[in-house]
Protein backbone atom coordinates (compact mmCIF):
# COMPACT_ATOMS: atom_id res chain seq x y z
CA UNK A 1 0.00 0.00 0.00
CA UNK A 2 1.91 3.29 -0.73
CA UNK A 3 2.27 5.91 1.26
CA UNK A 4 -1.08 8.36 -0.69
CA UNK A 5 -3.43 5.33 -0.06
CA UNK A 6 -2.71 4.78 3.20
CA UNK A 7 -3.67 8.41 3.73
CA UNK A 8 -6.45 8.39 1.86
CA UNK A 9 -7.60 5.61 3.85
CA UNK A 10 -6.82 7.36 7.69
CA UNK A 11 -8.28 10.50 6.40
CA UNK A 12 -11.61 8.56 5.39
CA UNK A 13 -11.72 6.63 8.71
CA UNK A 14 -11.12 9.81 10.61
CA UNK A 15 -13.85 11.45 8.63
CA UNK A 16 -16.14 8.30 9.46
CA UNK A 17 -15.15 8.81 12.96
CA UNK A 18 -16.29 12.76 13.18
CA UNK A 19 -19.77 11.57 10.89
CA UNK A 20 -19.72 8.50 13.69
CA UNK A 21 -19.88 11.26 16.27
CA UNK A 22 -22.23 13.69 15.35
CA UNK A 23 -24.43 10.62 13.94
CA UNK A 24 -24.78 8.29 17.05
CA UNK A 25 -26.33 10.84 19.47
CA UNK A 26 -29.20 11.33 16.87
CA UNK A 27 -29.25 8.04 16.51
CA UNK A 28 -29.89 7.40 19.57
CA UNK A 29 -32.38 9.82 20.53
CA UNK A 30 -34.13 8.36 17.29
CA UNK A 31 -34.02 4.89 19.46
CA UNK A 32 -35.31 6.08 22.36
CA UNK A 33 -38.24 7.71 20.94
CA UNK A 34 -38.96 4.25 19.16
CA UNK A 35 -38.63 2.76 22.73
CA UNK A 36 -41.09 5.16 23.94
CA UNK A 37 -43.47 4.62 21.22
CA UNK A 38 -43.03 0.94 21.18
CA UNK A 39 -44.14 1.14 25.62
CA UNK A 40 -47.03 3.68 24.65
CA UNK A 41 -48.09 0.84 22.15
CA UNK A 42 -47.60 -1.90 24.30
CA UNK A 43 -50.15 -0.01 27.40
CA UNK A 44 -52.38 0.77 24.33
CA UNK A 45 -52.44 -3.16 23.63
CA UNK A 46 -53.17 -4.04 27.33
CA UNK A 47 -55.87 -1.44 27.37
CA UNK A 48 -57.45 -2.88 24.98
CA UNK A 49 -57.33 -6.12 26.43
CA UNK A 50 -58.53 -6.02 29.49
CA UNK A 51 -61.07 -3.32 28.73
CA UNK A 52 -64.36 -4.37 28.78
CA UNK A 53 -66.40 -3.33 26.08
CA UNK A 54 -70.32 -2.19 27.48
CA UNK A 55 -72.48 -5.01 26.59
CA UNK A 56 -75.06 -2.86 24.91
CA UNK A 57 -73.41 0.14 22.93
CA UNK A 58 -76.64 1.26 22.64
CA UNK A 59 -77.32 1.55 26.26
CA UNK A 60 -78.01 5.01 27.79
CA UNK A 61 -75.58 6.81 29.20
CA UNK A 62 -75.43 7.23 33.27
CA UNK A 63 -73.55 9.66 35.44
CA UNK A 64 -70.73 8.08 36.67
CA UNK A 65 -68.45 9.05 39.51
CA UNK A 66 -65.11 8.99 39.25
CA UNK A 67 -62.72 9.87 41.91
CA UNK A 68 -59.22 11.74 41.24
CA UNK A 69 -56.77 13.61 43.49
CA UNK A 70 -57.80 17.71 44.18
CA UNK A 71 -56.18 20.48 41.84
CA UNK A 72 -55.96 22.31 44.70
CA UNK A 73 -55.63 20.62 48.03
CA UNK A 74 -53.00 18.10 48.70
CA UNK A 75 -53.41 14.57 49.34
CA UNK A 76 -57.41 14.76 49.03
CA UNK A 77 -60.24 13.26 46.30
CA UNK A 78 -62.66 14.68 44.31
CA UNK A 79 -65.68 13.21 42.63
CA UNK A 80 -65.32 13.70 38.54
CA UNK A 81 -68.90 13.06 36.79
CA UNK A 82 -68.82 11.55 32.96
CA UNK A 83 -71.29 9.89 31.25
CA UNK A 84 -70.84 6.22 30.76
CA UNK A 85 -73.40 3.55 29.06
CA UNK A 86 -72.64 1.58 32.13
CA UNK A 87 -73.66 -2.26 32.30
CA UNK A 88 -76.82 -3.54 34.56
CA UNK A 89 -74.11 -6.25 35.53
CA UNK A 90 -72.00 -5.22 38.46
CA UNK A 91 -68.76 -6.87 37.27
CA UNK A 92 -68.96 -5.68 33.80
CA UNK A 93 -70.14 -2.29 35.70
CA UNK A 94 -67.11 -2.76 38.07
CA UNK A 95 -64.43 -3.09 35.25
CA UNK A 96 -65.81 -0.54 32.90
CA UNK A 97 -65.89 2.35 35.75
CA UNK A 98 -62.24 0.79 37.11
CA UNK A 99 -60.77 1.28 33.34
CA UNK A 100 -62.30 4.50 33.11
CA UNK A 101 -60.83 5.14 36.46
CA UNK A 102 -57.03 3.52 35.19
CA UNK A 103 -56.98 5.38 31.92
CA UNK A 104 -57.08 8.92 33.91
CA UNK A 105 -58.22 12.42 33.91
CA UNK A 106 -57.71 15.31 31.44
CA UNK A 107 -55.04 16.59 33.45
CA UNK A 108 -52.71 13.70 34.25
CA UNK A 109 -50.98 15.66 37.25
CA UNK A 110 -54.10 14.33 38.86
CA UNK A 111 -53.83 10.48 38.46
CA UNK A 112 -53.85 8.44 41.74
CA UNK A 113 -53.28 5.29 39.37
CA UNK A 114 -49.97 4.83 37.41
CA UNK A 115 -50.80 5.07 33.75
CA UNK A 116 -49.30 1.44 33.00
CA UNK A 117 -51.36 -0.20 35.44
CA UNK A 118 -54.40 -2.43 34.11
CA UNK A 119 -57.51 -4.40 35.81
CA UNK A 120 -57.21 -7.71 35.00
CA UNK A 121 -59.81 -9.33 36.56
CA UNK A 122 -62.72 -8.48 38.79
CA UNK A 123 -64.78 -10.92 40.77
CA UNK A 124 -67.70 -9.92 43.15
CA UNK A 125 -68.88 -12.90 45.83
CA UNK A 126 -72.05 -13.27 46.92
CA UNK A 127 -71.37 -11.24 50.07
CA UNK A 128 -70.59 -7.97 48.21
CA UNK A 129 -66.55 -8.87 48.46
CA UNK A 130 -65.34 -7.55 45.78
CA UNK A 131 -61.71 -9.16 44.45
CA UNK A 132 -59.60 -6.36 41.74
CA UNK A 133 -56.65 -8.23 40.53
CA UNK A 134 -54.50 -5.60 38.67
CA UNK A 135 -51.27 -5.89 36.96
CA UNK A 136 -47.64 -5.77 38.77
CA UNK A 137 -47.56 -1.66 37.25
CA UNK A 138 -49.89 -0.97 39.85
CA UNK A 139 -47.44 -2.34 42.68
CA UNK A 140 -44.32 -0.79 41.04
CA UNK A 141 -45.29 2.00 39.50
CA UNK A 142 -47.19 3.43 42.35
CA UNK A 143 -44.99 6.21 44.40
CA UNK A 144 -43.85 4.66 47.54
CA UNK A 145 -45.47 6.46 50.47
CA UNK A 146 -48.51 6.51 52.97
CA UNK A 147 -50.07 8.96 51.28
CA UNK A 148 -49.72 8.15 47.59
CA UNK A 149 -50.73 4.59 48.31
CA UNK A 150 -53.30 5.38 50.05
CA UNK A 151 -54.69 7.27 47.56
CA UNK A 152 -54.54 5.01 44.97
CA UNK A 153 -56.02 2.60 46.90
CA UNK A 154 -59.60 5.40 48.41
CA UNK A 155 -59.67 6.29 44.71
CA UNK A 156 -60.57 2.60 43.72
CA UNK A 157 -62.44 2.25 46.78
CA UNK A 158 -64.56 5.16 46.26
CA UNK A 159 -65.48 4.90 42.82
CA UNK A 160 -66.86 1.79 43.64
CA UNK A 161 -69.05 2.89 46.39
CA UNK A 162 -69.96 5.89 44.23
CA UNK A 163 -71.11 3.45 41.24
CA UNK A 164 -71.51 -0.35 42.25
CA UNK A 165 -73.48 -0.65 45.22
CA UNK A 166 -73.04 -4.23 45.47
CA UNK A 167 -69.64 -4.06 46.14
CA UNK A 168 -69.25 -3.91 50.27
CA UNK A 169 -65.66 -4.67 50.47
CA UNK A 170 -62.67 -4.86 48.21
CA UNK A 171 -59.27 -7.18 47.96
CA UNK A 172 -56.59 -6.38 46.09
CA UNK A 173 -54.80 -8.72 44.05
CA UNK A 174 -51.50 -8.20 41.98
CA UNK A 175 -51.17 -10.20 38.88
CA UNK A 176 -53.19 -13.02 40.74
CA UNK A 177 -51.49 -12.81 44.27
CA UNK A 178 -51.72 -11.83 47.46
CA UNK A 179 -49.28 -8.68 48.13
CA UNK A 180 -47.58 -7.49 51.96
CA UNK A 181 -48.11 -3.72 50.64
CA UNK A 182 -48.93 -2.11 47.99
CA UNK A 183 -45.63 -0.29 47.64
CA UNK A 184 -44.10 -1.19 50.70
CA UNK A 185 -46.51 0.85 52.71
CA UNK A 186 -50.25 0.39 52.34
CA UNK A 187 -51.54 -3.49 54.11
CA UNK A 188 -52.78 -5.47 51.26
CA UNK A 189 -53.32 -8.42 53.19
CA UNK A 190 -56.99 -7.48 54.31
CA UNK A 191 -60.44 -6.19 52.72
CA UNK A 192 -60.97 -2.50 52.09
CA UNK A 193 -64.61 -1.22 53.32
CA UNK A 194 -66.17 0.06 50.18
CA UNK A 195 -69.57 0.71 51.15
CA UNK A 196 -71.49 0.34 54.85
CA UNK A 197 -74.51 1.07 53.23
CA UNK A 198 -76.64 -2.33 52.89
CA UNK A 199 -76.95 -3.79 49.14
CA UNK A 200 -78.95 -1.82 46.94
CA UNK A 201 -79.88 -2.80 43.59
CA UNK A 202 -77.93 -1.20 40.56
CA UNK A 203 -79.16 2.37 39.62
CA UNK A 204 -81.42 2.47 36.00
CA UNK A 205 -79.88 3.55 33.09
CA UNK A 206 -81.31 7.52 32.44
CA UNK A 207 -82.42 7.92 35.95
CA UNK A 208 -80.54 10.44 38.14
CA UNK A 209 -78.18 8.35 40.11
CA UNK A 210 -78.54 7.53 43.76
CA UNK A 211 -76.88 10.30 46.05
CA UNK A 212 -74.07 9.43 47.39
CA UNK A 213 -73.26 10.96 51.48
CA UNK A 214 -70.97 13.94 51.79
CA UNK A 215 -69.39 14.12 48.06
CA UNK A 216 -66.87 16.41 48.86
CA UNK A 217 -63.72 14.41 48.49
CA UNK A 218 -62.29 15.34 51.88
CA UNK A 219 -61.28 11.76 53.54
CA UNK A 220 -62.88 11.16 57.08
CA UNK A 221 -60.94 8.15 58.88
CA UNK A 222 -64.01 7.17 60.50
CA UNK A 223 -66.16 6.41 57.93
CA UNK A 224 -64.51 6.94 54.63
CA UNK A 225 -64.31 4.00 52.39
CA UNK A 226 -60.98 2.64 51.68
CA UNK A 227 -60.30 1.84 55.20
CA UNK A 228 -59.06 -1.96 55.94
CA UNK A 229 -61.52 -4.42 56.91
CA UNK A 230 -61.24 -7.66 58.75
CA UNK A 231 -57.39 -8.65 58.28
CA UNK A 232 -57.63 -12.38 56.82
CA UNK A 233 -57.14 -14.80 60.22
CA UNK A 234 -54.22 -16.60 60.00
CA UNK A 235 -53.64 -19.58 62.22
CA UNK B 1 4.60 -4.15 2.92
CA UNK B 2 3.75 -6.34 5.39
CA UNK B 3 4.65 -3.81 7.48
CA UNK B 4 2.41 -1.19 6.06
CA UNK B 5 -0.32 -3.25 6.25
CA UNK B 6 0.63 -2.95 10.11
CA UNK B 7 0.48 -0.23 10.71
CA UNK B 8 -2.93 0.41 8.71
CA UNK B 9 -4.27 -2.17 10.69
CA UNK B 10 -3.12 -0.82 13.85
CA UNK B 11 -4.59 2.65 12.46
CA UNK B 12 -8.43 1.09 11.74
CA UNK B 13 -8.19 -0.46 15.34
CA UNK B 14 -7.17 2.86 17.09
CA UNK B 15 -9.44 5.01 14.93
CA UNK B 16 -12.33 2.33 15.73
CA UNK B 17 -12.04 2.05 19.03
CA UNK B 18 -12.56 6.11 18.98
CA UNK B 19 -16.02 4.75 17.84
CA UNK B 20 -16.53 1.79 20.72
CA UNK B 21 -17.55 4.49 23.60
CA UNK B 22 -20.56 6.20 21.73
CA UNK B 23 -21.61 2.60 20.63
CA UNK B 24 -21.37 1.56 24.18
CA UNK B 25 -22.49 4.47 25.58
CA UNK B 26 -25.35 4.58 23.50
CA UNK B 27 -26.30 0.99 24.31
CA UNK B 28 -25.49 1.84 27.85
CA UNK B 29 -28.24 4.49 28.21
CA UNK B 30 -30.37 2.95 26.33
CA UNK B 31 -30.22 -0.10 28.85
CA UNK B 32 -31.26 2.11 31.75
CA UNK B 33 -33.99 3.93 31.29
CA UNK B 34 -35.89 6.15 34.54
CA UNK B 35 -38.57 4.32 33.20
CA UNK B 36 -37.10 0.97 33.67
CA UNK B 37 -35.79 1.77 37.19
CA UNK B 38 -39.07 2.77 38.33
CA UNK B 39 -40.52 -0.21 37.21
CA UNK B 40 -38.27 -2.12 39.96
CA UNK B 41 -40.27 -3.44 43.01
CA UNK B 42 -39.84 -0.81 45.58
CA UNK B 43 -41.08 -3.30 48.21
CA UNK B 44 -39.84 -6.66 49.71
CA UNK B 45 -40.61 -9.52 47.76
CA UNK B 46 -44.49 -10.83 49.07
CA UNK B 47 -43.96 -13.20 51.91
CA UNK B 48 -47.07 -15.07 52.51
CA UNK B 49 -48.30 -14.49 56.04
CA UNK B 50 -47.89 -17.69 57.19
CA UNK B 51 -44.21 -17.57 56.75
CA UNK B 52 -44.03 -14.88 58.84
CA UNK B 53 -46.57 -14.92 61.24
CA UNK B 54 -45.58 -15.26 64.66
CA UNK B 55 -47.22 -17.14 67.36
CA UNK B 56 -50.11 -15.52 68.81
CA UNK B 57 -48.58 -13.28 71.38
CA UNK B 58 -49.55 -9.88 72.56
CA UNK B 59 -51.55 -8.60 75.48
CA UNK B 60 -53.51 -11.23 77.37
CA UNK B 61 -56.55 -10.32 79.97
CA UNK B 62 -57.67 -7.24 81.05
CA UNK B 63 -57.95 -6.67 84.90
CA UNK B 64 -53.84 -6.38 85.60
CA UNK B 65 -52.73 -3.29 87.14
CA UNK B 66 -50.54 -1.21 85.79
CA UNK B 67 -46.60 -2.23 86.45
CA UNK B 68 -45.21 0.94 84.67
CA UNK B 69 -45.42 4.17 83.02
CA UNK B 70 -44.61 5.34 79.34
CA UNK B 71 -41.00 4.98 79.36
CA UNK B 72 -39.75 3.78 76.00
CA UNK B 73 -40.05 4.99 72.61
CA UNK B 74 -39.07 2.60 69.29
CA UNK B 75 -38.13 4.44 66.65
CA UNK B 76 -38.51 2.81 63.26
CA UNK B 77 -36.71 4.53 60.27
CA UNK B 78 -38.54 2.80 56.93
CA UNK B 79 -37.25 0.79 54.59
CA UNK B 80 -33.15 0.01 54.32
CA UNK B 81 -30.97 -2.53 52.99
CA UNK B 82 -32.44 -3.69 49.30
CA UNK B 83 -35.48 -1.33 49.60
CA UNK B 84 -34.65 2.68 48.94
CA UNK B 85 -38.00 3.42 49.64
CA UNK B 86 -38.89 6.61 47.73
CA UNK B 87 -36.07 7.65 45.59
CA UNK B 88 -35.57 11.61 44.43
CA UNK B 89 -33.44 13.64 42.33
CA UNK B 90 -29.29 13.14 42.99
CA UNK B 91 -29.50 9.95 44.98
CA UNK B 92 -31.64 11.17 47.59
CA UNK B 93 -33.02 8.13 49.70
CA UNK B 94 -35.70 7.79 52.05
CA UNK B 95 -33.64 5.02 53.70
CA UNK B 96 -30.63 7.77 53.95
CA UNK B 97 -32.99 10.56 55.04
CA UNK B 98 -35.12 8.84 58.07
CA UNK B 99 -32.14 7.53 59.68
CA UNK B 100 -31.12 11.49 60.25
CA UNK B 101 -34.63 12.04 61.09
CA UNK B 102 -34.83 9.29 63.57
CA UNK B 103 -31.22 10.22 64.85
CA UNK B 104 -32.62 13.47 65.85
CA UNK B 105 -35.96 12.15 67.47
CA UNK B 106 -33.61 9.78 69.51
CA UNK B 107 -31.48 12.76 70.74
CA UNK B 108 -35.06 15.07 71.47
CA UNK B 109 -36.77 12.40 73.56
CA UNK B 110 -33.77 11.08 75.42
CA UNK B 111 -33.96 14.78 76.44
CA UNK B 112 -37.57 13.84 77.86
CA UNK B 113 -36.37 11.54 79.93
CA UNK B 114 -37.23 8.38 77.17
CA UNK B 115 -35.49 5.40 76.43
CA UNK B 116 -35.06 5.03 72.91
CA UNK B 117 -34.81 1.84 71.01
CA UNK B 118 -34.69 2.19 66.85
CA UNK B 119 -35.26 -0.86 64.52
CA UNK B 120 -31.83 -0.43 62.77
CA UNK B 121 -29.23 1.92 63.19
CA UNK B 122 -27.48 1.63 59.77
CA UNK B 123 -28.37 0.19 56.39
CA UNK B 124 -30.09 -3.25 56.99
CA UNK B 125 -33.56 -3.81 56.72
CA UNK B 126 -35.39 -5.79 59.38
CA UNK B 127 -38.72 -7.04 58.55
CA UNK B 128 -41.69 -5.56 59.02
CA UNK B 129 -42.72 -8.31 61.87
CA UNK B 130 -39.45 -7.57 63.39
CA UNK B 131 -39.93 -4.24 63.78
CA UNK B 132 -43.54 -4.32 65.49
CA UNK B 133 -41.72 -7.38 67.75
CA UNK B 134 -39.47 -4.81 69.02
CA UNK B 135 -41.77 -2.87 70.26
CA UNK B 136 -43.79 -5.75 71.00
CA UNK B 137 -41.16 -7.06 73.27
CA UNK B 138 -41.41 -3.82 75.90
CA UNK B 139 -43.43 -2.63 78.45
CA UNK B 140 -44.46 1.33 78.59
CA UNK B 141 -43.73 1.73 75.12
CA UNK B 142 -45.01 3.63 71.71
CA UNK B 143 -43.95 3.09 68.27
CA UNK B 144 -43.20 5.66 65.84
CA UNK B 145 -42.28 4.86 62.46
CA UNK B 146 -40.71 7.37 59.72
CA UNK B 147 -41.04 7.82 56.47
CA UNK B 148 -40.03 10.40 53.49
CA UNK B 149 -42.98 10.38 51.00
CA UNK B 150 -42.98 10.60 47.17
CA UNK B 151 -45.75 12.96 46.75
CA UNK B 152 -46.96 16.06 48.66
CA UNK B 153 -46.55 19.63 49.01
CA UNK B 154 -43.00 19.79 50.37
CA UNK B 155 -41.79 20.89 53.90
CA UNK B 156 -45.73 19.26 55.33
CA UNK B 157 -45.35 16.46 58.08
CA UNK B 158 -48.81 13.99 57.92
CA UNK B 159 -48.97 11.56 60.87
CA UNK B 160 -50.88 8.50 60.38
CA UNK B 161 -53.02 5.94 62.65
CA UNK B 162 -54.12 2.27 61.37
CA UNK B 163 -57.73 1.88 60.21
CA UNK B 164 -60.39 0.64 62.26
CA UNK B 165 -60.15 -3.35 62.43
CA UNK B 166 -61.83 -5.91 64.84
CA UNK B 167 -59.38 -7.01 67.34
CA UNK B 168 -61.21 -10.78 67.02
CA UNK B 169 -59.57 -12.22 70.13
CA UNK B 170 -59.52 -15.77 70.79
CA UNK B 171 -60.65 -17.94 73.22
CA UNK B 172 -57.36 -17.46 75.11
CA UNK B 173 -57.58 -13.67 75.45
CA UNK B 174 -55.00 -13.54 73.00
CA UNK B 175 -54.62 -11.28 70.61
CA UNK B 176 -53.08 -12.76 67.30
CA UNK B 177 -49.66 -11.27 65.85
CA UNK B 178 -51.92 -9.90 62.78
CA UNK B 179 -54.61 -7.95 64.72
CA UNK B 180 -51.88 -6.91 67.31
CA UNK B 181 -52.97 -2.90 67.43
CA UNK B 182 -56.38 -3.38 67.50
CA UNK B 183 -56.42 -2.69 71.17
CA UNK B 184 -54.55 0.13 70.80
CA UNK B 185 -56.25 2.22 68.19
CA UNK B 186 -57.92 4.96 70.54
CA UNK B 187 -54.28 5.40 72.11
CA UNK B 188 -52.92 5.27 68.63
CA UNK B 189 -55.21 7.94 67.91
CA UNK B 190 -55.37 10.24 70.70
CA UNK B 191 -51.25 9.92 70.20
CA UNK B 192 -51.20 10.67 66.69
CA UNK B 193 -53.64 13.85 66.88
CA UNK B 194 -51.20 14.90 69.89
CA UNK B 195 -48.17 14.65 67.57
CA UNK B 196 -49.91 16.03 64.88
CA UNK B 197 -50.92 19.13 66.53
CA UNK B 198 -47.34 19.94 67.10
CA UNK B 199 -45.97 19.17 63.51
CA UNK B 200 -48.64 21.15 62.45
CA UNK B 201 -47.72 24.33 64.26
CA UNK B 202 -44.00 24.07 63.11
CA UNK B 203 -44.87 22.85 59.48
CA UNK B 204 -47.31 25.38 57.92
CA UNK B 205 -50.04 23.31 55.60
CA UNK B 206 -49.72 20.23 57.44
CA UNK B 207 -52.98 18.95 58.42
CA UNK B 208 -54.07 19.15 62.14
CA UNK B 209 -55.07 16.32 63.27
CA UNK B 210 -53.93 12.38 62.26
CA UNK B 211 -55.28 10.56 59.67
CA UNK B 212 -55.92 6.63 59.36
CA UNK B 213 -54.38 4.83 57.03
CA UNK B 214 -53.98 0.86 56.48
CA UNK B 215 -50.31 0.88 57.15
CA UNK B 216 -49.25 -2.18 57.37
CA UNK B 217 -46.02 -1.58 59.92
CA UNK B 218 -48.82 -0.80 62.63
CA UNK B 219 -51.03 -3.59 62.36
CA UNK B 220 -49.27 -6.18 63.94
CA UNK B 221 -47.44 -3.62 67.29
CA UNK B 222 -48.98 -3.75 70.22
CA UNK B 223 -48.61 -0.58 71.16
CA UNK B 224 -49.72 2.97 70.85
CA UNK B 225 -48.11 3.19 67.48
CA UNK B 226 -48.18 6.30 64.61
CA UNK B 227 -46.84 6.93 61.46
CA UNK B 228 -45.14 10.02 60.67
CA UNK B 229 -44.52 10.64 57.32
CA UNK B 230 -42.16 13.78 55.84
CA UNK B 231 -43.22 15.33 52.25
CA UNK B 232 -41.00 15.06 50.10
CA UNK B 233 -38.14 13.46 48.04
CA UNK B 234 -39.50 16.07 45.28
CA UNK B 235 -37.44 18.74 46.48
CA UNK B 236 -34.89 19.52 44.13
CA UNK B 237 -32.19 20.05 47.29
CA UNK B 238 -31.80 17.15 50.21
CA UNK B 239 -30.43 19.81 52.85
CA UNK B 240 -34.48 21.00 52.27
CA UNK B 241 -35.44 17.97 53.70
CA UNK B 242 -32.72 17.70 56.79
CA UNK B 243 -33.15 21.23 57.20
CA UNK B 244 -36.73 20.00 58.71
CA UNK B 245 -35.47 17.01 61.41
CA UNK B 246 -34.79 19.04 64.04
CA UNK B 247 -38.68 20.81 64.40
CA UNK B 248 -39.64 17.21 63.33
CA UNK B 249 -38.23 15.26 66.17
CA UNK B 250 -38.74 18.23 68.54
CA UNK B 251 -42.84 17.89 68.23
CA UNK B 252 -42.37 13.79 67.87
CA UNK B 253 -40.50 14.40 71.73
CA UNK B 254 -43.18 17.08 72.59
CA UNK B 255 -46.33 14.93 71.38
CA UNK B 256 -45.20 11.96 73.20
CA UNK B 257 -44.47 13.50 76.49
CA UNK B 258 -47.99 15.23 76.30
CA UNK B 259 -49.26 11.73 75.76
CA UNK B 260 -47.67 10.10 78.76
CA UNK B 261 -50.51 11.12 80.79
CA UNK B 262 -52.76 10.03 78.35
CA UNK B 263 -51.10 6.95 78.30
CA UNK B 264 -50.89 5.98 82.04
CA UNK B 265 -55.05 6.96 82.70
CA UNK B 266 -55.19 4.61 79.99
CA UNK B 267 -57.19 0.98 80.32
CA UNK B 268 -55.19 -0.66 77.30
CA UNK B 269 -52.16 0.53 79.46
CA UNK B 270 -53.08 -0.67 82.66
CA UNK B 271 -54.22 -4.55 80.77
CA UNK B 272 -50.70 -4.73 80.50
CA UNK B 273 -48.52 -7.85 82.02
Amino acid sequence: MTPRWRTRLLVGLALAVVAAAIYFPILRRRVQRAARLQQQSEEQARRELTLTLPANPGQPRVKTKLFWASSTEDGVLVPTTVDLPLSDDPVLRAKQVLNTLLAGPVDTELRTLPPDAALLEFYLLPDGTAIADFSEALATSTPSGIQSEQLAVDSIARTLEADVPQVQRMKILIHGQEMETLAGHLDLMGTFVVNTKPSQAPEKPAQTPAPTPAPSGKLTPGSAPGKLAQPEHKP
Amino acid sequence: MLLDVQITLRSVVFLLGGLLPFVLGGAALESFSPARAQTQPATQAPVSQSTQAQPGIVPPVAGQTQRGGLSVVVLDPAHGGTDPGARGAGGMRESDLVLEFSDQARRALEAQGFRVRQTRQGNDDPSLDDRSAMANAQRGTVFVTLHISSTGLPGTVRVYTMTDFPAAAGTTGMITWDRAQAPFLDLSRKLGDIVQGQLSQSFKGSPSSAQAAAVRQLRTTAAPAIAVEVSSVTVEDRADLVRMAPGVADAIARGIAAFRPIYEASPAASALP
